[in-house]
């Protein structure tokens, strides 16, 4: 995973309630097996007429925001399906922070397995972010990871808030896997007082015909 | 005096490995259900790093979402549409490769991997329970603290049987009374979403509480916590009790004879301490839940069938009202219109929403004696291939045959449209699924949620209707 320390661009404006991850990524391309090029379907039945062609109207098809680094949503978003494939093509897209006031727990955590920083700001700060981000090629956000904070176009820093762990491994670009594989002597220990106490729950599927 | 403790905070902590950070904990998993969709990177991503799977032993893998809901028998082989059948493939191949138990499609055993979980038995209370599917909290009827992860994640419990979680707030659903007849969970848990809305449980997790609950059967029970997810919770949960004990004896993977008598006596630990506390409450009266469907393109954008569309010039927040204007516009529905005049050119009864037994004799109660409206194409897709073959046992295909439904293989169908089954030409549909987003089920479809009676009456009247006057 890309480490994250500071980035810089333009922010897009996504003034939508409840953007859930169907409208981020239509079910109907879940079907690839690969987690690069998504991109291409990213927002699609917004972002493309029914012909295949640019729909004008939505913000990413916009000149300054086809370069957008960083989104600005509204309430609780990316609700609905687990699909890291939301995250993956915003990524794949070029989009390393979504701003909102709140996220879904899912969507939430899937960006941090993937370097993107999701950032909670309250409500009447989004809504001075989101006028920002209207500015067009002067909606130039820059986000510092390790001081927590927004630079908005004017310059003014704005703080926010951020798991002490989650922003560790954003940081240093840190594989989670590779974290918990050095607890595996308490994995196992753990493993072994378990299986004393509840051992029904141990070898269940071994039991399927295979 | 110990501080008395939640179902939710005894199983968190029964399941605590390790801290991981500050407010951060490594937890493990007892239980992990795969599928076609969300895997494929996953294990990409162990062959690329070299790893194993860590517990083939609390793993089991089934194909639902992308396969056909006709032709079974001839297998992967009739899987006619490319992408559908590489995914399928893919899973086949990795689970051979890795050594999962895999449920194969030919088998009585598939089925949507949140019907089986419980069927099989393999659902128990006290466990820990992933799935990459956010309607994992279906294994929440069982007292098990069940939910949806992203695929990272779904590689990270693959390889270490463990995940690393911040723990969730609890949240008290207290539901008393009986419910009214033709009213069923999936009205209850609409009628609870409308009240709270999408995200009224974001970062909690649900403890669904009171008569109304302890009164409703098991299938009853995962209806209410599938949705779970559509409030935004992380899970829903139900104490387990007697009933969910007589559930859960003799089913293939649940535990037997002296194990039986020892995985009874946790169980019964489990449900939360009196005097528990909760960080967020919300109560309903059953006896004001009428049956719901939805108007909208989100699942709080519900109403009781007997009220009107709403008319977004009422609504004072600016984003929500572009919000209801834009889902107005999507549905092609005026504001103040009857919601029993809107016709429907399409009817789904299916999804790990309702697709069990019990969700089939309601629909079929309705279905019996009476034909399905001209126009309008209605479909049955039971939720396991043991559903479908005691549904047939009991007739029940028969009726929905002779009521001019067609009756369909177990799968996911049309909840996601991943197979072929999908709304043609932005049709209207009332489907007993879980979410209707905007092209969920077809390119413009317009989704109306209900429970399996409620979609049979649409099927049989041609619009969205009140099962209750049907008689």
């Amino acid at each position: 995973m890309d480490k994250f320390t500071t980035l810089s661009g333009v922010a897009a404006p996504l003034p939508i309630v409840n953007l859930d991850t169907d409208k981020i990524f239509p079910a109907i391309y879940l079907k690839t097996i690969k987690r690069t090029g998504l991109a291409q379907w990213l927002f699609q039945e917004i972002r493309f007429k029914p012909d295949g062609s640019e729909n004008p109207d939505f913000v990413l098809n916009q000149a300054p925001y086809r370069q957008a680094k960083i989104l600005i949503g509204a309430d609780n978003f990316g609700c609905g399906s687990s699909r890291e494939h939301a995250p993956w093509a915003l990524l794949d897209f070029g989009i390393r922070c979504v701003i909102a006031p709140s996220f879904a727990d899912i969507f939430y955590n899937n960006c941090f397995k993937n370097g993107i920083l999701p950032i909670a700001v309250p409500k009447e700060i989004c809504d001075e972010l989101m006028e920002d981000a209207k500015k067009g090629a002067n909606a130039v956000m820059t986000i510092d990871l390790e001081s927590q904070t927004i630079s908005r176009p004017d310059g003014e820093k704005v703080y926010f808030e951020l798991d002490a762990f989650r922003k560790h491994c954003l940081l240093n670009g840190l594989d989670d896997i590779g974290l918990t594989e050095a607890k595996n002597t308490e994995i196992s220990s753990y493993e072994g007082k378990a299986q004393l106490e509840r051992p029904w729950q141990f070898g269940m599927t071994q039991k399927v015909p295979g | 005096m110990p501080t008395p403790k939640t179902l939710f905070d005894k199983i968190w902590e029964s399941h605590v490995i390790a801290p991981q950070g500050e407010g951060t904990y490594l937890i493990y998993i007892d239980l992990h259900l795969i599928h076609e969709v969300t895997t494929p990177q996953a294990f990409e991503g162990l062959k690329l790093a070299g790893r194993k799977v860590r517990r083939p032993d609390k793993t089991i893998a089934v194909a639902d979402h992308n396969i056909p809901t006709t032709n079974r028998a001839a297998g992967v082989a009739g899987i006619d549409e490319p992408d559908s059948l590489l995914q399928v493939q893919v899973l086949e191949r990795n689970v051979k490769e890795f050594g999962v138990p895999y449920f194969p499609i030919t088998s009585l055993d598939q089925g949507i991997v949140h019907v089986i979980g419980p069927e099989q038995g393999l659902s128990q209370p006290g466990m820990t329970i992933v799935c990459g599917d956010s309607h994992t909290a279906t294994h929440g009827a069982m007292g098990a603290l069940a939910f949806g992860i992203g695929t990272s994640e779904v590689e990270h419990v693959l390889a270490t049987q463990t995940l690393i979680q911040a723990p969730a707030k609890n949240m008290l659903i207290n539901v008393e009374g009986a419910l009214g007849t033709g009213v069923s969970p999936k009205d209850v848990i609409l009628a609870i979403i409308a009240k709270i809305g999408t995200a009224g449980g974001t970062g909690h997790v649900f403890e669904y509480a009171g008569s109304t609950f302890r009164d409703m059967s098991m299938e009853g029970r995962m209806t209410v916590c599938n949705m779970s997810i559509e409030a935004g919770a992380r899970a829903g949960l139900v104490a387990p009790d007697d009933k969910t004990f007589a559930y859960m004896m003799g089913r293939p993977y649940a535990p037997k004879g002296a194990a039986w008598e020892q995985a009874l006596s946790y169980w019964k630990t489990l449900p939360s301490d009196r005097g528990s506390t909760y960080d967020k409450e919300a109560h309903l009266a059953a006896a004001d839940i009428a049956p719901h469907v939805t108007w909208g393109t989100n699942p709080e954008m519900a109403a009781p069938v007997t009220g009107r569309v709403p008319d977004p010039a009422q609504i004072d927040d600016p984003l929500r009202r572009a919000a209801v204007e834009r889902a107005l516009q999507y549905m092609q529905l005026s504001p103040n219109t009857l919601l029993e005049d809107v016709p429907v050119q399409r009817v789904f009864i299916g999804s790990c929403t309702n697709s069990r037994i019990e969700d089939l004799r309601a629909a079929a109660a309705v279905a019996k004696g009476r034909k399905v409206a001209d126009g309008v194409v209605a479909l049955v897709v039971p939720g396991s291939g043991h559903v479908k073959h005691q549904a047939e046992e009991e007739g029940l295909d028969r009726i929905f045959l002779e009521a001019g439904f067609e009756w369909r293989d177990a799968g996911c169908s049309m909840c996601m449209s991943m197979n072929n089954d999908k709304a043609m030409n932005a049709e209207r549909v009332a489907t007993t699924s879980n979410r209707n987003f905007e092209g969920r089920q077809g390119k413009n479809a317009k989704s109306h949620l209900m429970g399996p009676a409620m979609a049979a009456a649409a099927a049989v009247t041609g619009k969205l209707s009140d099962v209750r006057q049907l008689g």
